[in-house]
């Protein structure tokens, strides 16, 4: 689809325009220099704070700033009206804060911590598939595999259907900016496809989230309803498989160009920790929107009710009034506030699990692979949309 | 010096528990308390401030 050309970020902006799809730091870091709440008028009206402290007094702010709108389409209709209910993310409390607690559990950080030497065994037999060749193309053959496999895994579905959830995701995450008649039938799509999943845990449970989903009871001891069931493992499969993607992809493209960080990072395993927190300042891939409810003044903005909001937590992210050197990849920066997870009441739920993945696959990827380098710059694509990340990688490295 | 997380603002981020796994146990939801109650010794205190400084809620609180 044609779009007019951005006249002014400032007052113009558009996600979606291609320059910014290929480099969005350039122009946020402008924005929070000269105007820290953009706006355009796309998408039905939408501000764009860019601070930190702006984008965190929204995040706090459930009770003017509610999750009914947490992409911003071309629809006049937020998601939620068409059907789009995937608790806990596009809910406000009090049924928000109830359907977490029955979530919170199953990703806590025990829970991730068992799932880590799957994670790892993953990861190495997806790097058994093309060692051997030299080359792969990081992106769709390594990162997207390894949020797939642990998601379905948990959830209790199984992992060959990557390229039906691939499908989904690019339609409804990417392409939903262009929300047209049919983007949102993927999530009747996801639906369909979850209930028989759903139908077949009732009739035989298993250890897995799914089962626990049916066994759950709400604070007023009532099971959750189908619709319920089924919103909520369309929020796991989708929001647990892009966003991870993103971050490990941009991680490994980090690391093939600057060869001092990758040597570093093998010589001195132990900064992997400090490491992955900061390529998830740097490398956020997840920007979130809001509805106003209720009128409010952001950063001098009137903000009225039904303007939408976009959160870029990346450009937050890069802040220089809070972070030092913020373009910087700094491995062992000790003091990393960052919000790649959100903050407030929506912070990720899966933010444990992300990060575990996160570290695994580029341990493991280090481990298995020290040397490798980008072999066409040009041939590295970024998904568009509230969702950032390389979707093509095309890495080499010497055959094993 | 002492710890405490404020309950109110602490959304399970468990960045604390990873910077300083001795000083904060984190429950069943993943959310986090002081495990000491007591005063830290001065080998703890730099780990109870980077994890103050890490939170991304600012709940921790220290006090000398």
């Amino acid at each position: 689809m044609n779009r007019p050309p951005v006249t002014d970020w400032a007052t113009d902006f558009d996600h979606l325009d291609p320059g910014f799809v290929e480099d969005p730091h350039a122009v946020y870091s402008r924005l929070r220099d000269e105007c820290p709440v953009a706006h355009t008028d796309r998408y039905h009206g939408v501000w764009i704070p860019t601070r930190y402290e702006d984008l965190a007094a929204i995040a706090h702010d459930h009770q003017r700033f509610s999750s009914r709108t947490i992409l911003v389409t071309d629809r006049a209709e937020s998601p939620t009206d068409l059907g789009f209910h995937a608790p806990p993310i596009t809910e406000d409390p009090p049924y928000h804060t109830d359907i977490r607690r029955l979530l919170l559990p199953v990703f806590s950080p025990a829970v991730v911590a068992a799932y880590e030497p799957i994670t790892e065994t993953m990861a190495n037999d997806l790097i058994d598939g093309f060692i051997d060749r030299g080359e792969c193309d990081a992106a769709a053959d390594y990162a997207q595999h390894v949020p797939i496999k642990v998601i379905t895994r948990m959830l209790g579905i199984p992992d060959s259907d990557h390229a039906r959830f691939r499908d989904w995701i690019h339609r409804l995450i990417e392409e939903s900016p262009l929300a047209g008649e049919t983007t949102f039938d993927a999530i009747f799509e996801i639906g369909g496809y979850l209930a028989g999943h759903v139908e077949d845990h009732r009739a035989t449970p298993r250890d897995d989230i799914i089962t626990h989903l049916l066994d759950a009871r709400m604070p007023d001891g009532r099971a959750l309803e189908d619709p319920e069931i089924l919103g909520v493992c369309i929020l796991l499969l989708l929001a647990g498989i892009d966003t991870t993607w993103s971050a490990i992809g941009a991680s490994l493209l980090h690391l093939a160009t600057h060869p001092d960080d990758r040597r570093r990072l093998i010589e001195e395993p132990d900064l992997i920790h400090s490491a992955t927190e900061e390529f998830l300042r740097v490398f956020a891939p997840v920007t979130m929107a809001r509805e106003v409810i209720e009128d409010t003044v952001i950063g001098g903005c009137p903000m009225r009710t039904g303007d939408r909001v976009l959160l870029p937590f990346p450009s937050g992210n890069r802040d220089p009034a809070v972070f030092d050197q913020p373009d910087r990849v700094i491995l062992d920066r000790e003091v990393n506030r960052h919000f790649a997870f959100g903050v407030g009441i929506h912070r990720c739920l899966g933010s444990n699990l992300a990060r575990m993945e996160l570290r695994v696959t580029i341990q493991t990827w280090l481990r298995r692979i020290p040397n490798f380098t980008l072999t066409d710059p040009d041939a590295v694509t970024w998904s568009a949309g509230q969702v950032r990340g390389p979707r093509t990688l095309p890495l080499a490295f010497p055959p094993a | 010096m002492k710890i405490t997380v404020d309950t109110d603002r602490c959304q399970g981020h468990n960045r604390c528990h990873a910077v300083a796994p001795d000083l904060f146990d984190i429950d069943d939801l993943g959310y986090a308390t002081a495990a000491t109650a007591g005063d830290l010794s001065p080998g703890s205190e730099h780990s109870a401030r980077l994890a103050a400084a890490n939170c991304p809620e600012r709940a921790i609180r220290l006090d000398d």
